[in-house]
């Protein structure tokens, strides 16, 4: 009894609000995740056969070259305080030089990301606005016509190679009709005309009013958009199709149309409602998928964005540039998860 | 004064093995009254519930003479002239609130939905009409129930906040499909008296399915016996007892009663040819 009293009294801290614990508890689980892949980024680059000091001086430079330049990345050090350094720069946002250009690797990325940012948006904006409601009308009408074309359609998504499609895209469109603009995101003619704000230059040209470069800049963009969201609905409208199935059968569905409802308000205004969580899942990891994935897109429309960059850096064994790449797509990530679980909480009042 | 006559009528079903009959030709009337129509599942009650209300999804087949809601035969409506009578002159209540109630909606919510479908009225009326049908079912707290999910409530409680939902159009008839078979014992009592008042007190129509002879006999006058898709045997509620047919003498024998104590409870056997008799009419 004694005891306790004394523990009150030593203790007279309130308890924490639940939003500030909720936050705390998130901030801490995205420090473990990031320490964890901060350390295998880490044990990748040392394990990898590259001698980083080589690779900066040269094979003709003299041995108190090579020395002083060994001390000065740190190496002479024990690897767990390489370890620390290594984190403590990633901390400040300094990812190291890229031994290709040498400059901080930090620069070329806050260069290159906005490029696939763009591209991937677009590309999940199209996913989504075509393959939710494809998904939804498949399911409604399950067995019909328009069932079985979302069916081929999410086929061919699947398992045409994309490096294919573009090739076959830029032909047709860029090629034969010029409907579109080809590979890079401007023709010559406009480039450096919009001041970078955003990286964007959708964006940037919009913000600046600069109408011409936005459509020369979309003409660009909009083939390599179309075959990344081409992918992405065949995921997203798959995944839309058996969530709604499920729905579809329950018993609020039939309640609702007891009420009266018509089919249209019974499926958005109800089933809908309760596979919104399940697909942001969906789009949040698609969408992360855009970002990291579109490699070859990239490379096939000489798109110059944070893929190509990756795979420039790894085939010239410029480390820093591959380990700070990495980094910031596991970071990418980290934040779509902890958004989509954010609006978990909006959207399923289970879940408080 | 007949609410509903219903005259042979089928619902079935195509599968691999060739169609399925789950109600073959069934035919009554329904006035003011509580009718109860029991039978085991698989006996194609809560099918003929649900095609009346014509709620059957394709591949399934709803075939009858007439369906007539005073005289009006519902097969014959389009499914926006269907869309006034579900909810507005024949609403339903089911089984398990856990699942008949949208869990991501506000109660209130979907209270309110259900009025406003019928009635050109604002939202503070609804909302207002909304708190009295809770009254109504005995909720204590209609403002605090009306913010809750559904998942915030008890079965009881769901099931009362279904029967508020289904009755706030003011429909003619209620079809209650097993309205407390998921429900505590305790409760189950309590939820039927709520919705017997109201019936009475609207002077309402009841169909009332369920599998327990003891609730129907209760809360019906009439009562419809079903086996295998059709009526095997039609009797005045109180009088259930004195049921002529083997299926319904075999289920009354396979009840345990407090007055006449038995070591062995029997079982029932069934006799194919129950199956193959023509249905009963269950005209009043």
């Amino acid at each position: 009894m004694a005891l306790t009293e004394d523990k009150g009294e030593r203790h007279p801290r309130a308890p924490l609000a639940p939003w500030l614990r909720g936050t705390l508890v998130t901030l801490g689980s995205i420090s473990v995740t990031m320490l964890g892949l901060l350390l295998v980024t880490f044990v990748i680059g040392r394990v990898m056969p590259i001698d980083p000091v080589l690779a900066i001086v040269g094979e003709r430079a003299s041995q108190s070259t090579y020395d002083a330049v060994y001390e000065q990345l740190g190496l002479d050090k024990p690897i767990i305080v390489q370890f620390l350094y290594y984190l403590g720069d990633v901390v400040r946002g300094d990812f190291g030089m890229s031994l290709l250009n040498a400059r901080p690797v930090s620069e070329d990325i806050a260069r290159v990301f906005p490029a696939t940012l763009e591209l991937a948006t677009l590309g999940t904006l199209i996913g989504v606005f075509l393959g939710v409601p494809l998904g939804v009308i498949a399911a409604v009408r399950r067995g019909s016509w328009i069932d079985q074309i979302a069916r081929v359609v999410a086929l061919v998504g699947y398992s045409m190679p994309i490096f294919w499609l573009g090739l076959m895209g830029l032909l047709i469109f860029y090629g034969i009709l010029g409907w579109v603009g080809g590979p890079g995101r401007l023709d010559i003619f406009y480039q450096d005309i919009v001041p970078s704000r955003t990286g964007m230059i959708l964006l940037d040209s919009a913000i600046a009013g600069e109408w011409g470069v936005f459509r020369n800049a979309f003409s660009h963009i909009v083939l390599p958009a179309s075959l990344l969201g081409y992918y992405s609905l065949a995921y997203i409208s798959r995944m839309t199709r058996s969530f709604m199935l499920e729905q579809m059968s329950a018993e609020y569905v039939t309640t609702a149309r007891v009420k009266g409802m018509s089919e249209r308000a019974v499926i958005w205004g109800h089933a809908f409602k309760n596979i919104r969580v399940q697909l942001i899942t969906v789009i949040a990891l698609s969408y992360a998928n855009l970002l990291e994935g579109s490699v070859l897109t990239e490379i096939i429309f000489s798109w110059p964005g944070i893929g190509s960059y990756i795979t420039t850096a790894l085939l010239s064994a410029d480390m820093n540039a591959v380990l700070g790449g990495t980094v910031v797509i596991g970071l990418i990530f980290i934040c779509l998860n902890i958004f989509s679980d954010l609006l978990y909480k909006v959207f399923d009042p289970r879940s408080k | 004064m007949t609410l509903l006559d219903v005259q042979d009528l089928w619902v079935k079903f195509p599968t691999r093995q060739g169609i399925f009959e789950a109600v073959r030709g069934v035919s009554f009337t329904l006035g003011k009254e509580r009718l109860g129509i029991v039978g085991e599942s698989g006996s194609g009650k809560s099918m003929t519930g649900r095609a009346i209300l014509r709620l059957i999804r394709p591949p399934g087949i709803v075939e009858a003479d007439h369906v007539a809601l005073e005289g009006t035969d519902l097969l014959g409506l389009s499914e926006k002239q269907m869309r006034k009578v579900r909810g507005e002159r024949i609403s339903m209540v089911m089984q398990d609130p856990k699942f008949s109630l949208n869990p991501v909606m506000r109660v209130g919510d979907q209270i309110m939905e259900a009025y406003l479908l019928h009635n050109q009225v604002g939202k503070a009326e609804a909302r207002a009409k909304s708190l009295e049908m809770l009254q109504a079912v005995s909720i204590r707290d209609p403002e605090r129930v009306m913010r809750a999910y559904p998942h915030e409530m008890s079965g009881g409680m769901g099931q009362r906040i279904m029967i508020a939902m289904m009755l706030i159009p003011n429909p003619q008839i209620l079809i209650a499909d097993e309205p407390t078979s998921a429900l505590d014992v305790s409760v189950q009592r309590q939820v039927l008296n709520i919705m017997d008042d109201l019936v009475k007190q609207r002077g309402m129509g009841l169909i009332f399915i369920s599998h327990d002879l003891n609730l129907v006999s209760e809360f019906c006058d009439r009562v419809l016996i079903m086996y295998a898709g059709r009526i095997v045997e039609t009797c005045a509620a109180d009088r259930l007892h004195e049921a002529q047919h083997p299926y319904t003498r075999g289920l009354l024998n396979s009840l345990p009663r407090l007055d006449q104590p038995r070591r062995k409870l029997d079982v029932l056997t069934r006799d194919p040819a129950w199956a193959e008799v023509p249905s009963v009419g269950g005209k009043a």
